[in-house]
């Protein structure tokens, strides 16, 4: 892709103290995000995603630096936002807006929607004062409300039209970036098609970039232009959509891809089932942090960390991160563990 | 055991809701059969009334909810004309439930033996030494690790995983006929789901049970039920097997829904959202409730409910479109390729 890159990430590292002990003293880390690195470029959408506890909204949080990264780079359009002052970096949120999952979480209950928009274009001082009713209409008329639903508080809408009022907030201040946090997952099927086509449509009219959280892969399949996949703080697998979904690298994205119930009965089923839970990002496993599931897994993987690379025979821009994709490839590196028993728990699986 | 026989008989039901805003009609006169041994899915959005349908089944329904009337047959016996006592002797003995979320179904205050062993001295007798025998088969059963341990653990101790076994520990402890299963999935991992769904599958098949399963999920309807009945402001508009649900769906809703998913094993350019969203109870339509945002409703949609009525095949729609009465564009009846979702 020639377009140029809007966000850049170089090893980003959240960590999230455990104090105890009489002194309050830091004992441990919750290690939320482990030094990841990735790019995203102008008008495209990058998805990340993984299962609960993968780090993919703290890197969302980390990036608008709602939390503060423990460590690393997070480039926007050139500026290090890891350098920029409070008040810089509200300045900086002008271009980078994110949409929550729970829209009544995320918007003030004594707000009625005019005030809650023009208060987002207030601070960040976009439009003239004379013309923010004008834009609030037309806002609103852009994301399928009415223009009498400005005078409404948040109660008296439905979930769906509570999402259309968090995306009408987020393009108030016109951004760059979104991040979409879970943005449709609380919505149902035939509401979130409707939110989901409005994305695609505001994002082809302004040029709007996404960085695009989320747990369900249809969803992902279905907006993305490339795909992070996220295991334990960690990213495991990269690449654009065809590749992600059709030829994955990674035990664990094929594991994932396999566990999605499909909406078709006569799917042919070949699940990996993975044994127990995932473990807790306080103590991750050793080596790669998969390996206490991996069907795959070896002595070599608990004891060296696998890097992002590529392999000769995949498309352009996709990495995964296993010491054996290729001999899985072709063959040559068998399981070493049972797939298909969901009872053959491993003695112990750690809780999170 | 025949397999027409139905275990579950469900006719007309009718709950409601008297709130100060007046009557909520959350089921509307629900119809369905769960035949013996097989899988019935109830799939809805949310407000469709498939978690209440189930909660009425096993009578769960608390004020200011009321049951109002129809029948709920289960072995040929009218479970509405039993009292409370009598059917206390049934819950957990031969219809159990599982619920969404394991966390709060739970009691966070009780170790998971006591919780599993409750279930056998209230339906057997049993006391707390057979209790444990048996509780400890039950989690070796439901796969869980070292059940002997776990036995004296709480449920916070437990991921979430691990507590939805434990649940299904529970509910299975006496070998019930039927088991509800409330979203049982929802709140965990897709690898988790993938997990506690082949379980439930394997349990059904080692034991017989018949299984209700109630989802929002097009997904884990196709992969795990029989028969699927599709509910739409507290009304059955669809039932049917599950291949000719998906293959050649036919309500209009049914196939809205379909047509809005994302799908995760194959490209879509554009999803067909429903347009509109969900009356609300207190503006509910006369006529059908999924006229107004039906692209095919004509007068007759918005005035006059349809019933649910058999095509043939044993299944059943809820539309106009199907009826000889049907005075709109008769292009739209089903054989049309248009409306199925394939390709």
């Amino acid at each position: 892709m020639s377009q140029k890159e809007l966000l850049k990430v170089k090893n980003l590292k959240q960590y999230f103290p455990i104090k105890g002990g009489i002194f309050g003293r830091t004992v441990n880390n919750v290690k939320a995000v482990d030094d990841i690195s990735f790019t995203v470029h102008e008008g495209e959408t990058v998805s990340v995603v993984g299962e609960s506890g993968c780090g993919k909204s703290t890197t969302g949080r980390a990036i608008l630096r709602l939390d503060n990264p423990t460590d690393g780079t997070v480039e926007f359009d050139g500026v290090n936002l890891l350098d920029l002052n409070k008040k810089e970096m509200r300045k900086m949120r002008k271009d980078m807006q994110i949409i929550f999952q729970d829209p009544y979480a995320s918007l003030n209950p004594r707000q009625t929607v005019r005030e809650t928009l023009r208060e987002a274009m207030a601070i960040q001082n976009v439009v003239p004062k004379e013309k923010r009713a004008d834009r609030i209409a037309e806002l609103l008329e852009t994301v399928g409300l009415q223009p009498y639903h400005a005078d409404r508080y948040p109660h008296e809408f439905s979930g769906g039209q509570r999402q259309r009022i968090g995306i009408a907030r987020a393009l108030s201040v016109d951004p760059k970036l979104i991040v979409c946090d879970e943005a449709v997952s609380a919505l149902d099927v035939s509401i979130q098609a409707q939110v989901l086509n409005l994305l695609k449509k505001f994002q082809k009219e302004m040029n709007l970039t996404y960085l695009f959280i989320s747990h369900d892969l249809g969803v992902v399949r279905h907006i993305s232009d490339r795909v992070i996949v996220m295991y334990l703080g960690k990213i495991v697998e990269v690449g654009d959509k065809k590749s992600i979904f059709e030829n994955p690298q990674h035990p664990y994205t094929k594991a994932l891809l396999s566990a999605i119930p499909v909406p078709d009965p006569d799917h042919n089923k070949d699940r990996i089932f993975l044994q127990g839970d995932v473990p807790s990002p306080i103590d991750p496993p050793t080596g790669c942090r998969f390996h206490t599931r991996c069907p795959f897994a070896t002595e070599r993987c608990k004891e060296e960390t696998p890097e992002l690379r590529s392999a000769g025979y995949m498309a352009e821009g996709h990495q995964g991160a296993c010491h054996y994709m290729e001999l899985i490839e072709s063959g040559e590196h068998q399981p070493t563990r049972e797939t298909s028993n969901v009872r053959m728990l491993d003695e112990e699986p750690e809780k999170v | 055991m025949s397999t027409n026989e139905s275990i579950l008989e469900v006719t007309d039901l009718r709950t409601s809701f008297f709130t100060e805003g007046g009557e909520v009609k959350a089921v509307d006169g629900v119809t369905f059969d769960v035949p013996a041994g097989k899988t019935l899915g109830i799939v809805g959005e949310s407000g469709s009334g498939k978690s209440i349908t189930a909660m009425s089944i096993l009578q769960l329904i608390s004020h200011p909810g009321k049951i109002k009337g129809g029948e709920i047959k289960f072995r040929g016996k009218n479970l509405l004309d039993l009292s409370e006592k009598e059917m206390r002797k049934i819950r957990g003995n031969q219809i159990s439930m599982i619920f969404q979320e394991p966390m709060t179904s739970l009691n966070p205050t009780y170790t998971v033996g006591q919780q599993i062993r409750e279930s056998y001295k209230i339906h057997q007798g049993l006391g707390k030494k057979e209790g444990s025998k048996r509780a400890i088969e039950m989690l070796k059963l439901v796969g869980i690790p070292s059940p002997e341990k776990r036995l004296d653990q709480y449920p916070f101790e437990l991921s979430g995983g691990m507590r939805q076994r434990v649940m299904i520990a529970m509910a299975l402890a006496c070998k019930p006929d039927l088991l509800i299963a409330d979203e049982p999935t929802t709140a965990l991992d897709v690898t988790i789901q993938a997990q506690i769904l082949e379980l439930i599958k394997e349990l059904q098949d080692e034991l017989g049970m018949s299984v209700v399963m109630i989802t929002h999920d097009l997904g884990v309807v196709a992969e795990t039920c029989d028969y699927v009945a599709v509910m739409y402001c507290g009304k059955v508009v669809e039932y049917a097997d599950v291949r000719t649900l998906f293959k050649n769906p036919r309500h209009p809703y049914t196939v809205g829904l379909l047509k809005s998913l994302p799908r995760s094993d194959r490209d879509q350019e554009e999803l067909t959202p429903i347009k509109g969203t969900v009356p609300s109870p207190d503006e509910m339509p006369v006529g059908c409730r999924f006229a107004p945002r039906c692209p095919f409703a004509t007068n007759l949609c918005h005035e006059k409910l349809p019933s649910l009525d058999d095509v043939g095949d044993g299944e059943q729609i809820r539309c106009w479109i199907y009826t000889d009465e049907w005075n709109g564009d008769p292009g739209v009846k089903v054989y049309e390729p248009e409306r199925t979702t394939e390709g």
